[in-house]
């Protein structure tokens, strides 16, 4: 085992893996943390904490993770490269791995832009390839990229996203292969909406025989509205909702649109995991973690394998 | 070359508002180019601050020169023999020249007229964009003549990100993909083999996060 985590060992024993994330709050109010675990309890294997997502300020992806776990949830910290340099990015590391964070997942994170803070000063000392690898051999090699031994390993079960809806798609595949040569236990995509475009992605990840060296968790979001579907396809960076998944959740009056949006990520989730080289599920219910147990538990993944 | 874009009149005029007896001093290199601080540039500036200041009640007078470049000893000498005769001097060369003044000429101030931008190319007339941001250990020959540093928003050395779309950076549509050029370039080159090698983490050390930098070569000393 590299890390030893819950997440690591599910996947490693071959079941197919559910995780699930939880944002942290706006604010330093422990029980919003408390009460999304609570949901997520019981129905993963790990649960992703974000790290100040599209920029906007929220409480440490860190103690969020102390927060999840507990409640009795294992967490998986989101870490990105935006707001720190190489060595505040080490030192959280090697705090969140002696708090007993033991899965990681490493990001570039959206710009500033996008936030409360857009004049904020970026960072970027390092990408999110660069952290992958740092991770890594400060796991495997025990060094710190200055060489110098550390006192103690941080042990981490490395992830890194990927999307394969963006551009160009060439580079896509190439791109995944390089994450993992820099160090990627496990992959979590973007959220998939448009399959056809990720089953060519699997494809082409299949040819490279990508999908023997990384577990790959695929991406879903239940669509709450034909509103957020059409919102998140006109505003957000990536993301591709086909129109004819737009028009299954618009053609439901609006009281009926939240189900629908559930009931085709419930199918979506049941397709990927017949696919060949999916090793589980990422599912993000962004501001809908209540709704966690009803969908993992629709798509028949419940209850989560107990892997000692 | 260095860019810049003039600062508003109603900015320059507060930092005038003191003086009635000035200099505004353009320069003939970059600045002329890029046509923020050349001395045609000197001579719109000098009649508008006139104007204003007459309008208001409160003549300035104002000589108008240019130098050949503000951030060399040899033309900055130049100034001297009259420095002493004017209250300040506002300086519509980049930022470099403006502090050379100012080092130069202790007891005058020294008042910046434009803010400078960034090292960058004259796309068409009127239109400029950034290309370098002088880090100190240049890379274009392993990305296509394409600089991640400068070119992606993100400065990802193994572009591009997530939210790259269509040719176009997920900061702004009108911002193309540094990355997605790069691709583009190391394909036409046949090198893509350059973008699949993982790169060292880079030493941040020759940019301006090593402090000020100096540059010192014996051999014309």
């Amino acid at each position: 085992m590299k890390s030893g985590s819950n997440l690591e060992k599910v996947l490693e024993a071959g079941h197919f893996s559910v995780t699930a994330e939880c944002g942290p709050p706006r604010g330093a109010d422990p029980e919003h943390v408390r009460k999304k675990a609570a949901f997520v309890k019981d129905n993963v294997d790990a649960c992703n904490v974000t790290d100040n997502q599209t920029s906007v300020v929220r409480m440490s992806s860190l103690a969020g993770c102390l927060l999840v776990k507990e409640s009795g949830v294992e967490p998986l910290i989101q870490m990105v490269v935006r707001d720190r340099n190489r060595i505040a990015l080490q030192s959280d590391l090697l705090g969140a791995s002696a708090m007993g964070v033991r899965n990681l997942l490493c990001l570039s994170g959206d710009h500033q832009k996008f936030g409360d803070d857009p004049q904020a000063k970026n960072v970027f000392d390092i990408d999110s390839m660069q952290l992958i690898n740092l991770a890594r051999r400060m796991r495997d090699e025990g060094v710190f990229p200055s060489g110098d031994k550390l006192e103690g390993a941080p042990k981490f079960y490395i992830g890194c996203a990927v999307n394969p809806f963006a551009d160009p798609y060439e580079i896509r595949v190439p791109r995944l292969k390089l994450k993992i040569e820099a160090g990627a236990d496990f992959v979590q995509t973007q959220c998939i909406y448009n399959m056809d475009t990720f089953k060519r992605y699997m494809e082409d990840t299949k040819k490279e025989g990508l999908h023997e060296k990384v577990k790959i968790l695929a991406g879903v979001t239940p669509l709450k509205s034909a509103g957020m579907a059409k919102f998140m396809n006109k505003f957000v960076a990536g993301i591709d909702i086909p129109e004819e998944v737009i028009k299954r959740v618009a053609d439901e009056p609006k009281e009926k649109q939240a189900a629908k949006g559930i009931e085709i990520c419930i199918e979506q989730i049941g397709e990927l995991k017949e696919m060949e080289g999916i090793a589980g599920v990422h599912v993000m219910a962004i501001e809908w973690e209540e709704k966690l147990n009803e969908i993992i538990g629709g798509a028949g993944l419940l209850p989560r394998p107990v892997v000692e | 070359m260095i860019t810049g874009t003039p600062k508003p009149i109603e900015e320059i005029l507060e930092m005038v508002e003191p003086y009635d007896n000035i200099i505004v001093a353009g320069c003939h290199g970059c600045v002329t180019v890029c046509r923020v601080g050349g001395h045609k540039e000197v001579e719109v500036l000098s009649s508008t601050l006139r104007l204003a200041r007459e309008s208001g009640g409160s003549k300035i007078e104002i000589n108008e020169l240019s130098l050949e470049r503000q951030c060399d000893p040899e033309y900055v000498e130049t100034l001297r023999p009259l420095i002493d005769d004017y209250q300040a001097v506002l300086s519509i060369a980049c930022g470099a020249g403006i502090q050379f003044l100012a080092e130069k000429f202790s007891k005058t101030p020294i008042l910046p007229g434009i803010n400078t931008g960034f090292l960058g190319v004259t796309e068409r007339q009127g239109e400029w964009s950034e290309r370098c941001q002088g880090c100190g250990d240049c890379v274009l020959h392993l990305t296509g003549g394409i600089c991640p540093v400068t070119r992606c928003a993100k400065q990802l050395f193994h572009g591009p990100c997530g939210g790259s779309t269509a040719g176009k950076c997920e900061i702004d549509q009108n911002v193309q993909c540094g990355w997605q050029l790069i691709i583009d370039r190391l394909k036409a080159l046949d090198q893509m083999d350059n973008y699949l090698k993982l790169k060292p983490y880079k030493g941040w050390d020759s940019s301006r996060d090593g402090g000020p930098r100096r540059i010192i070569r014996e051999d014309m000393i």
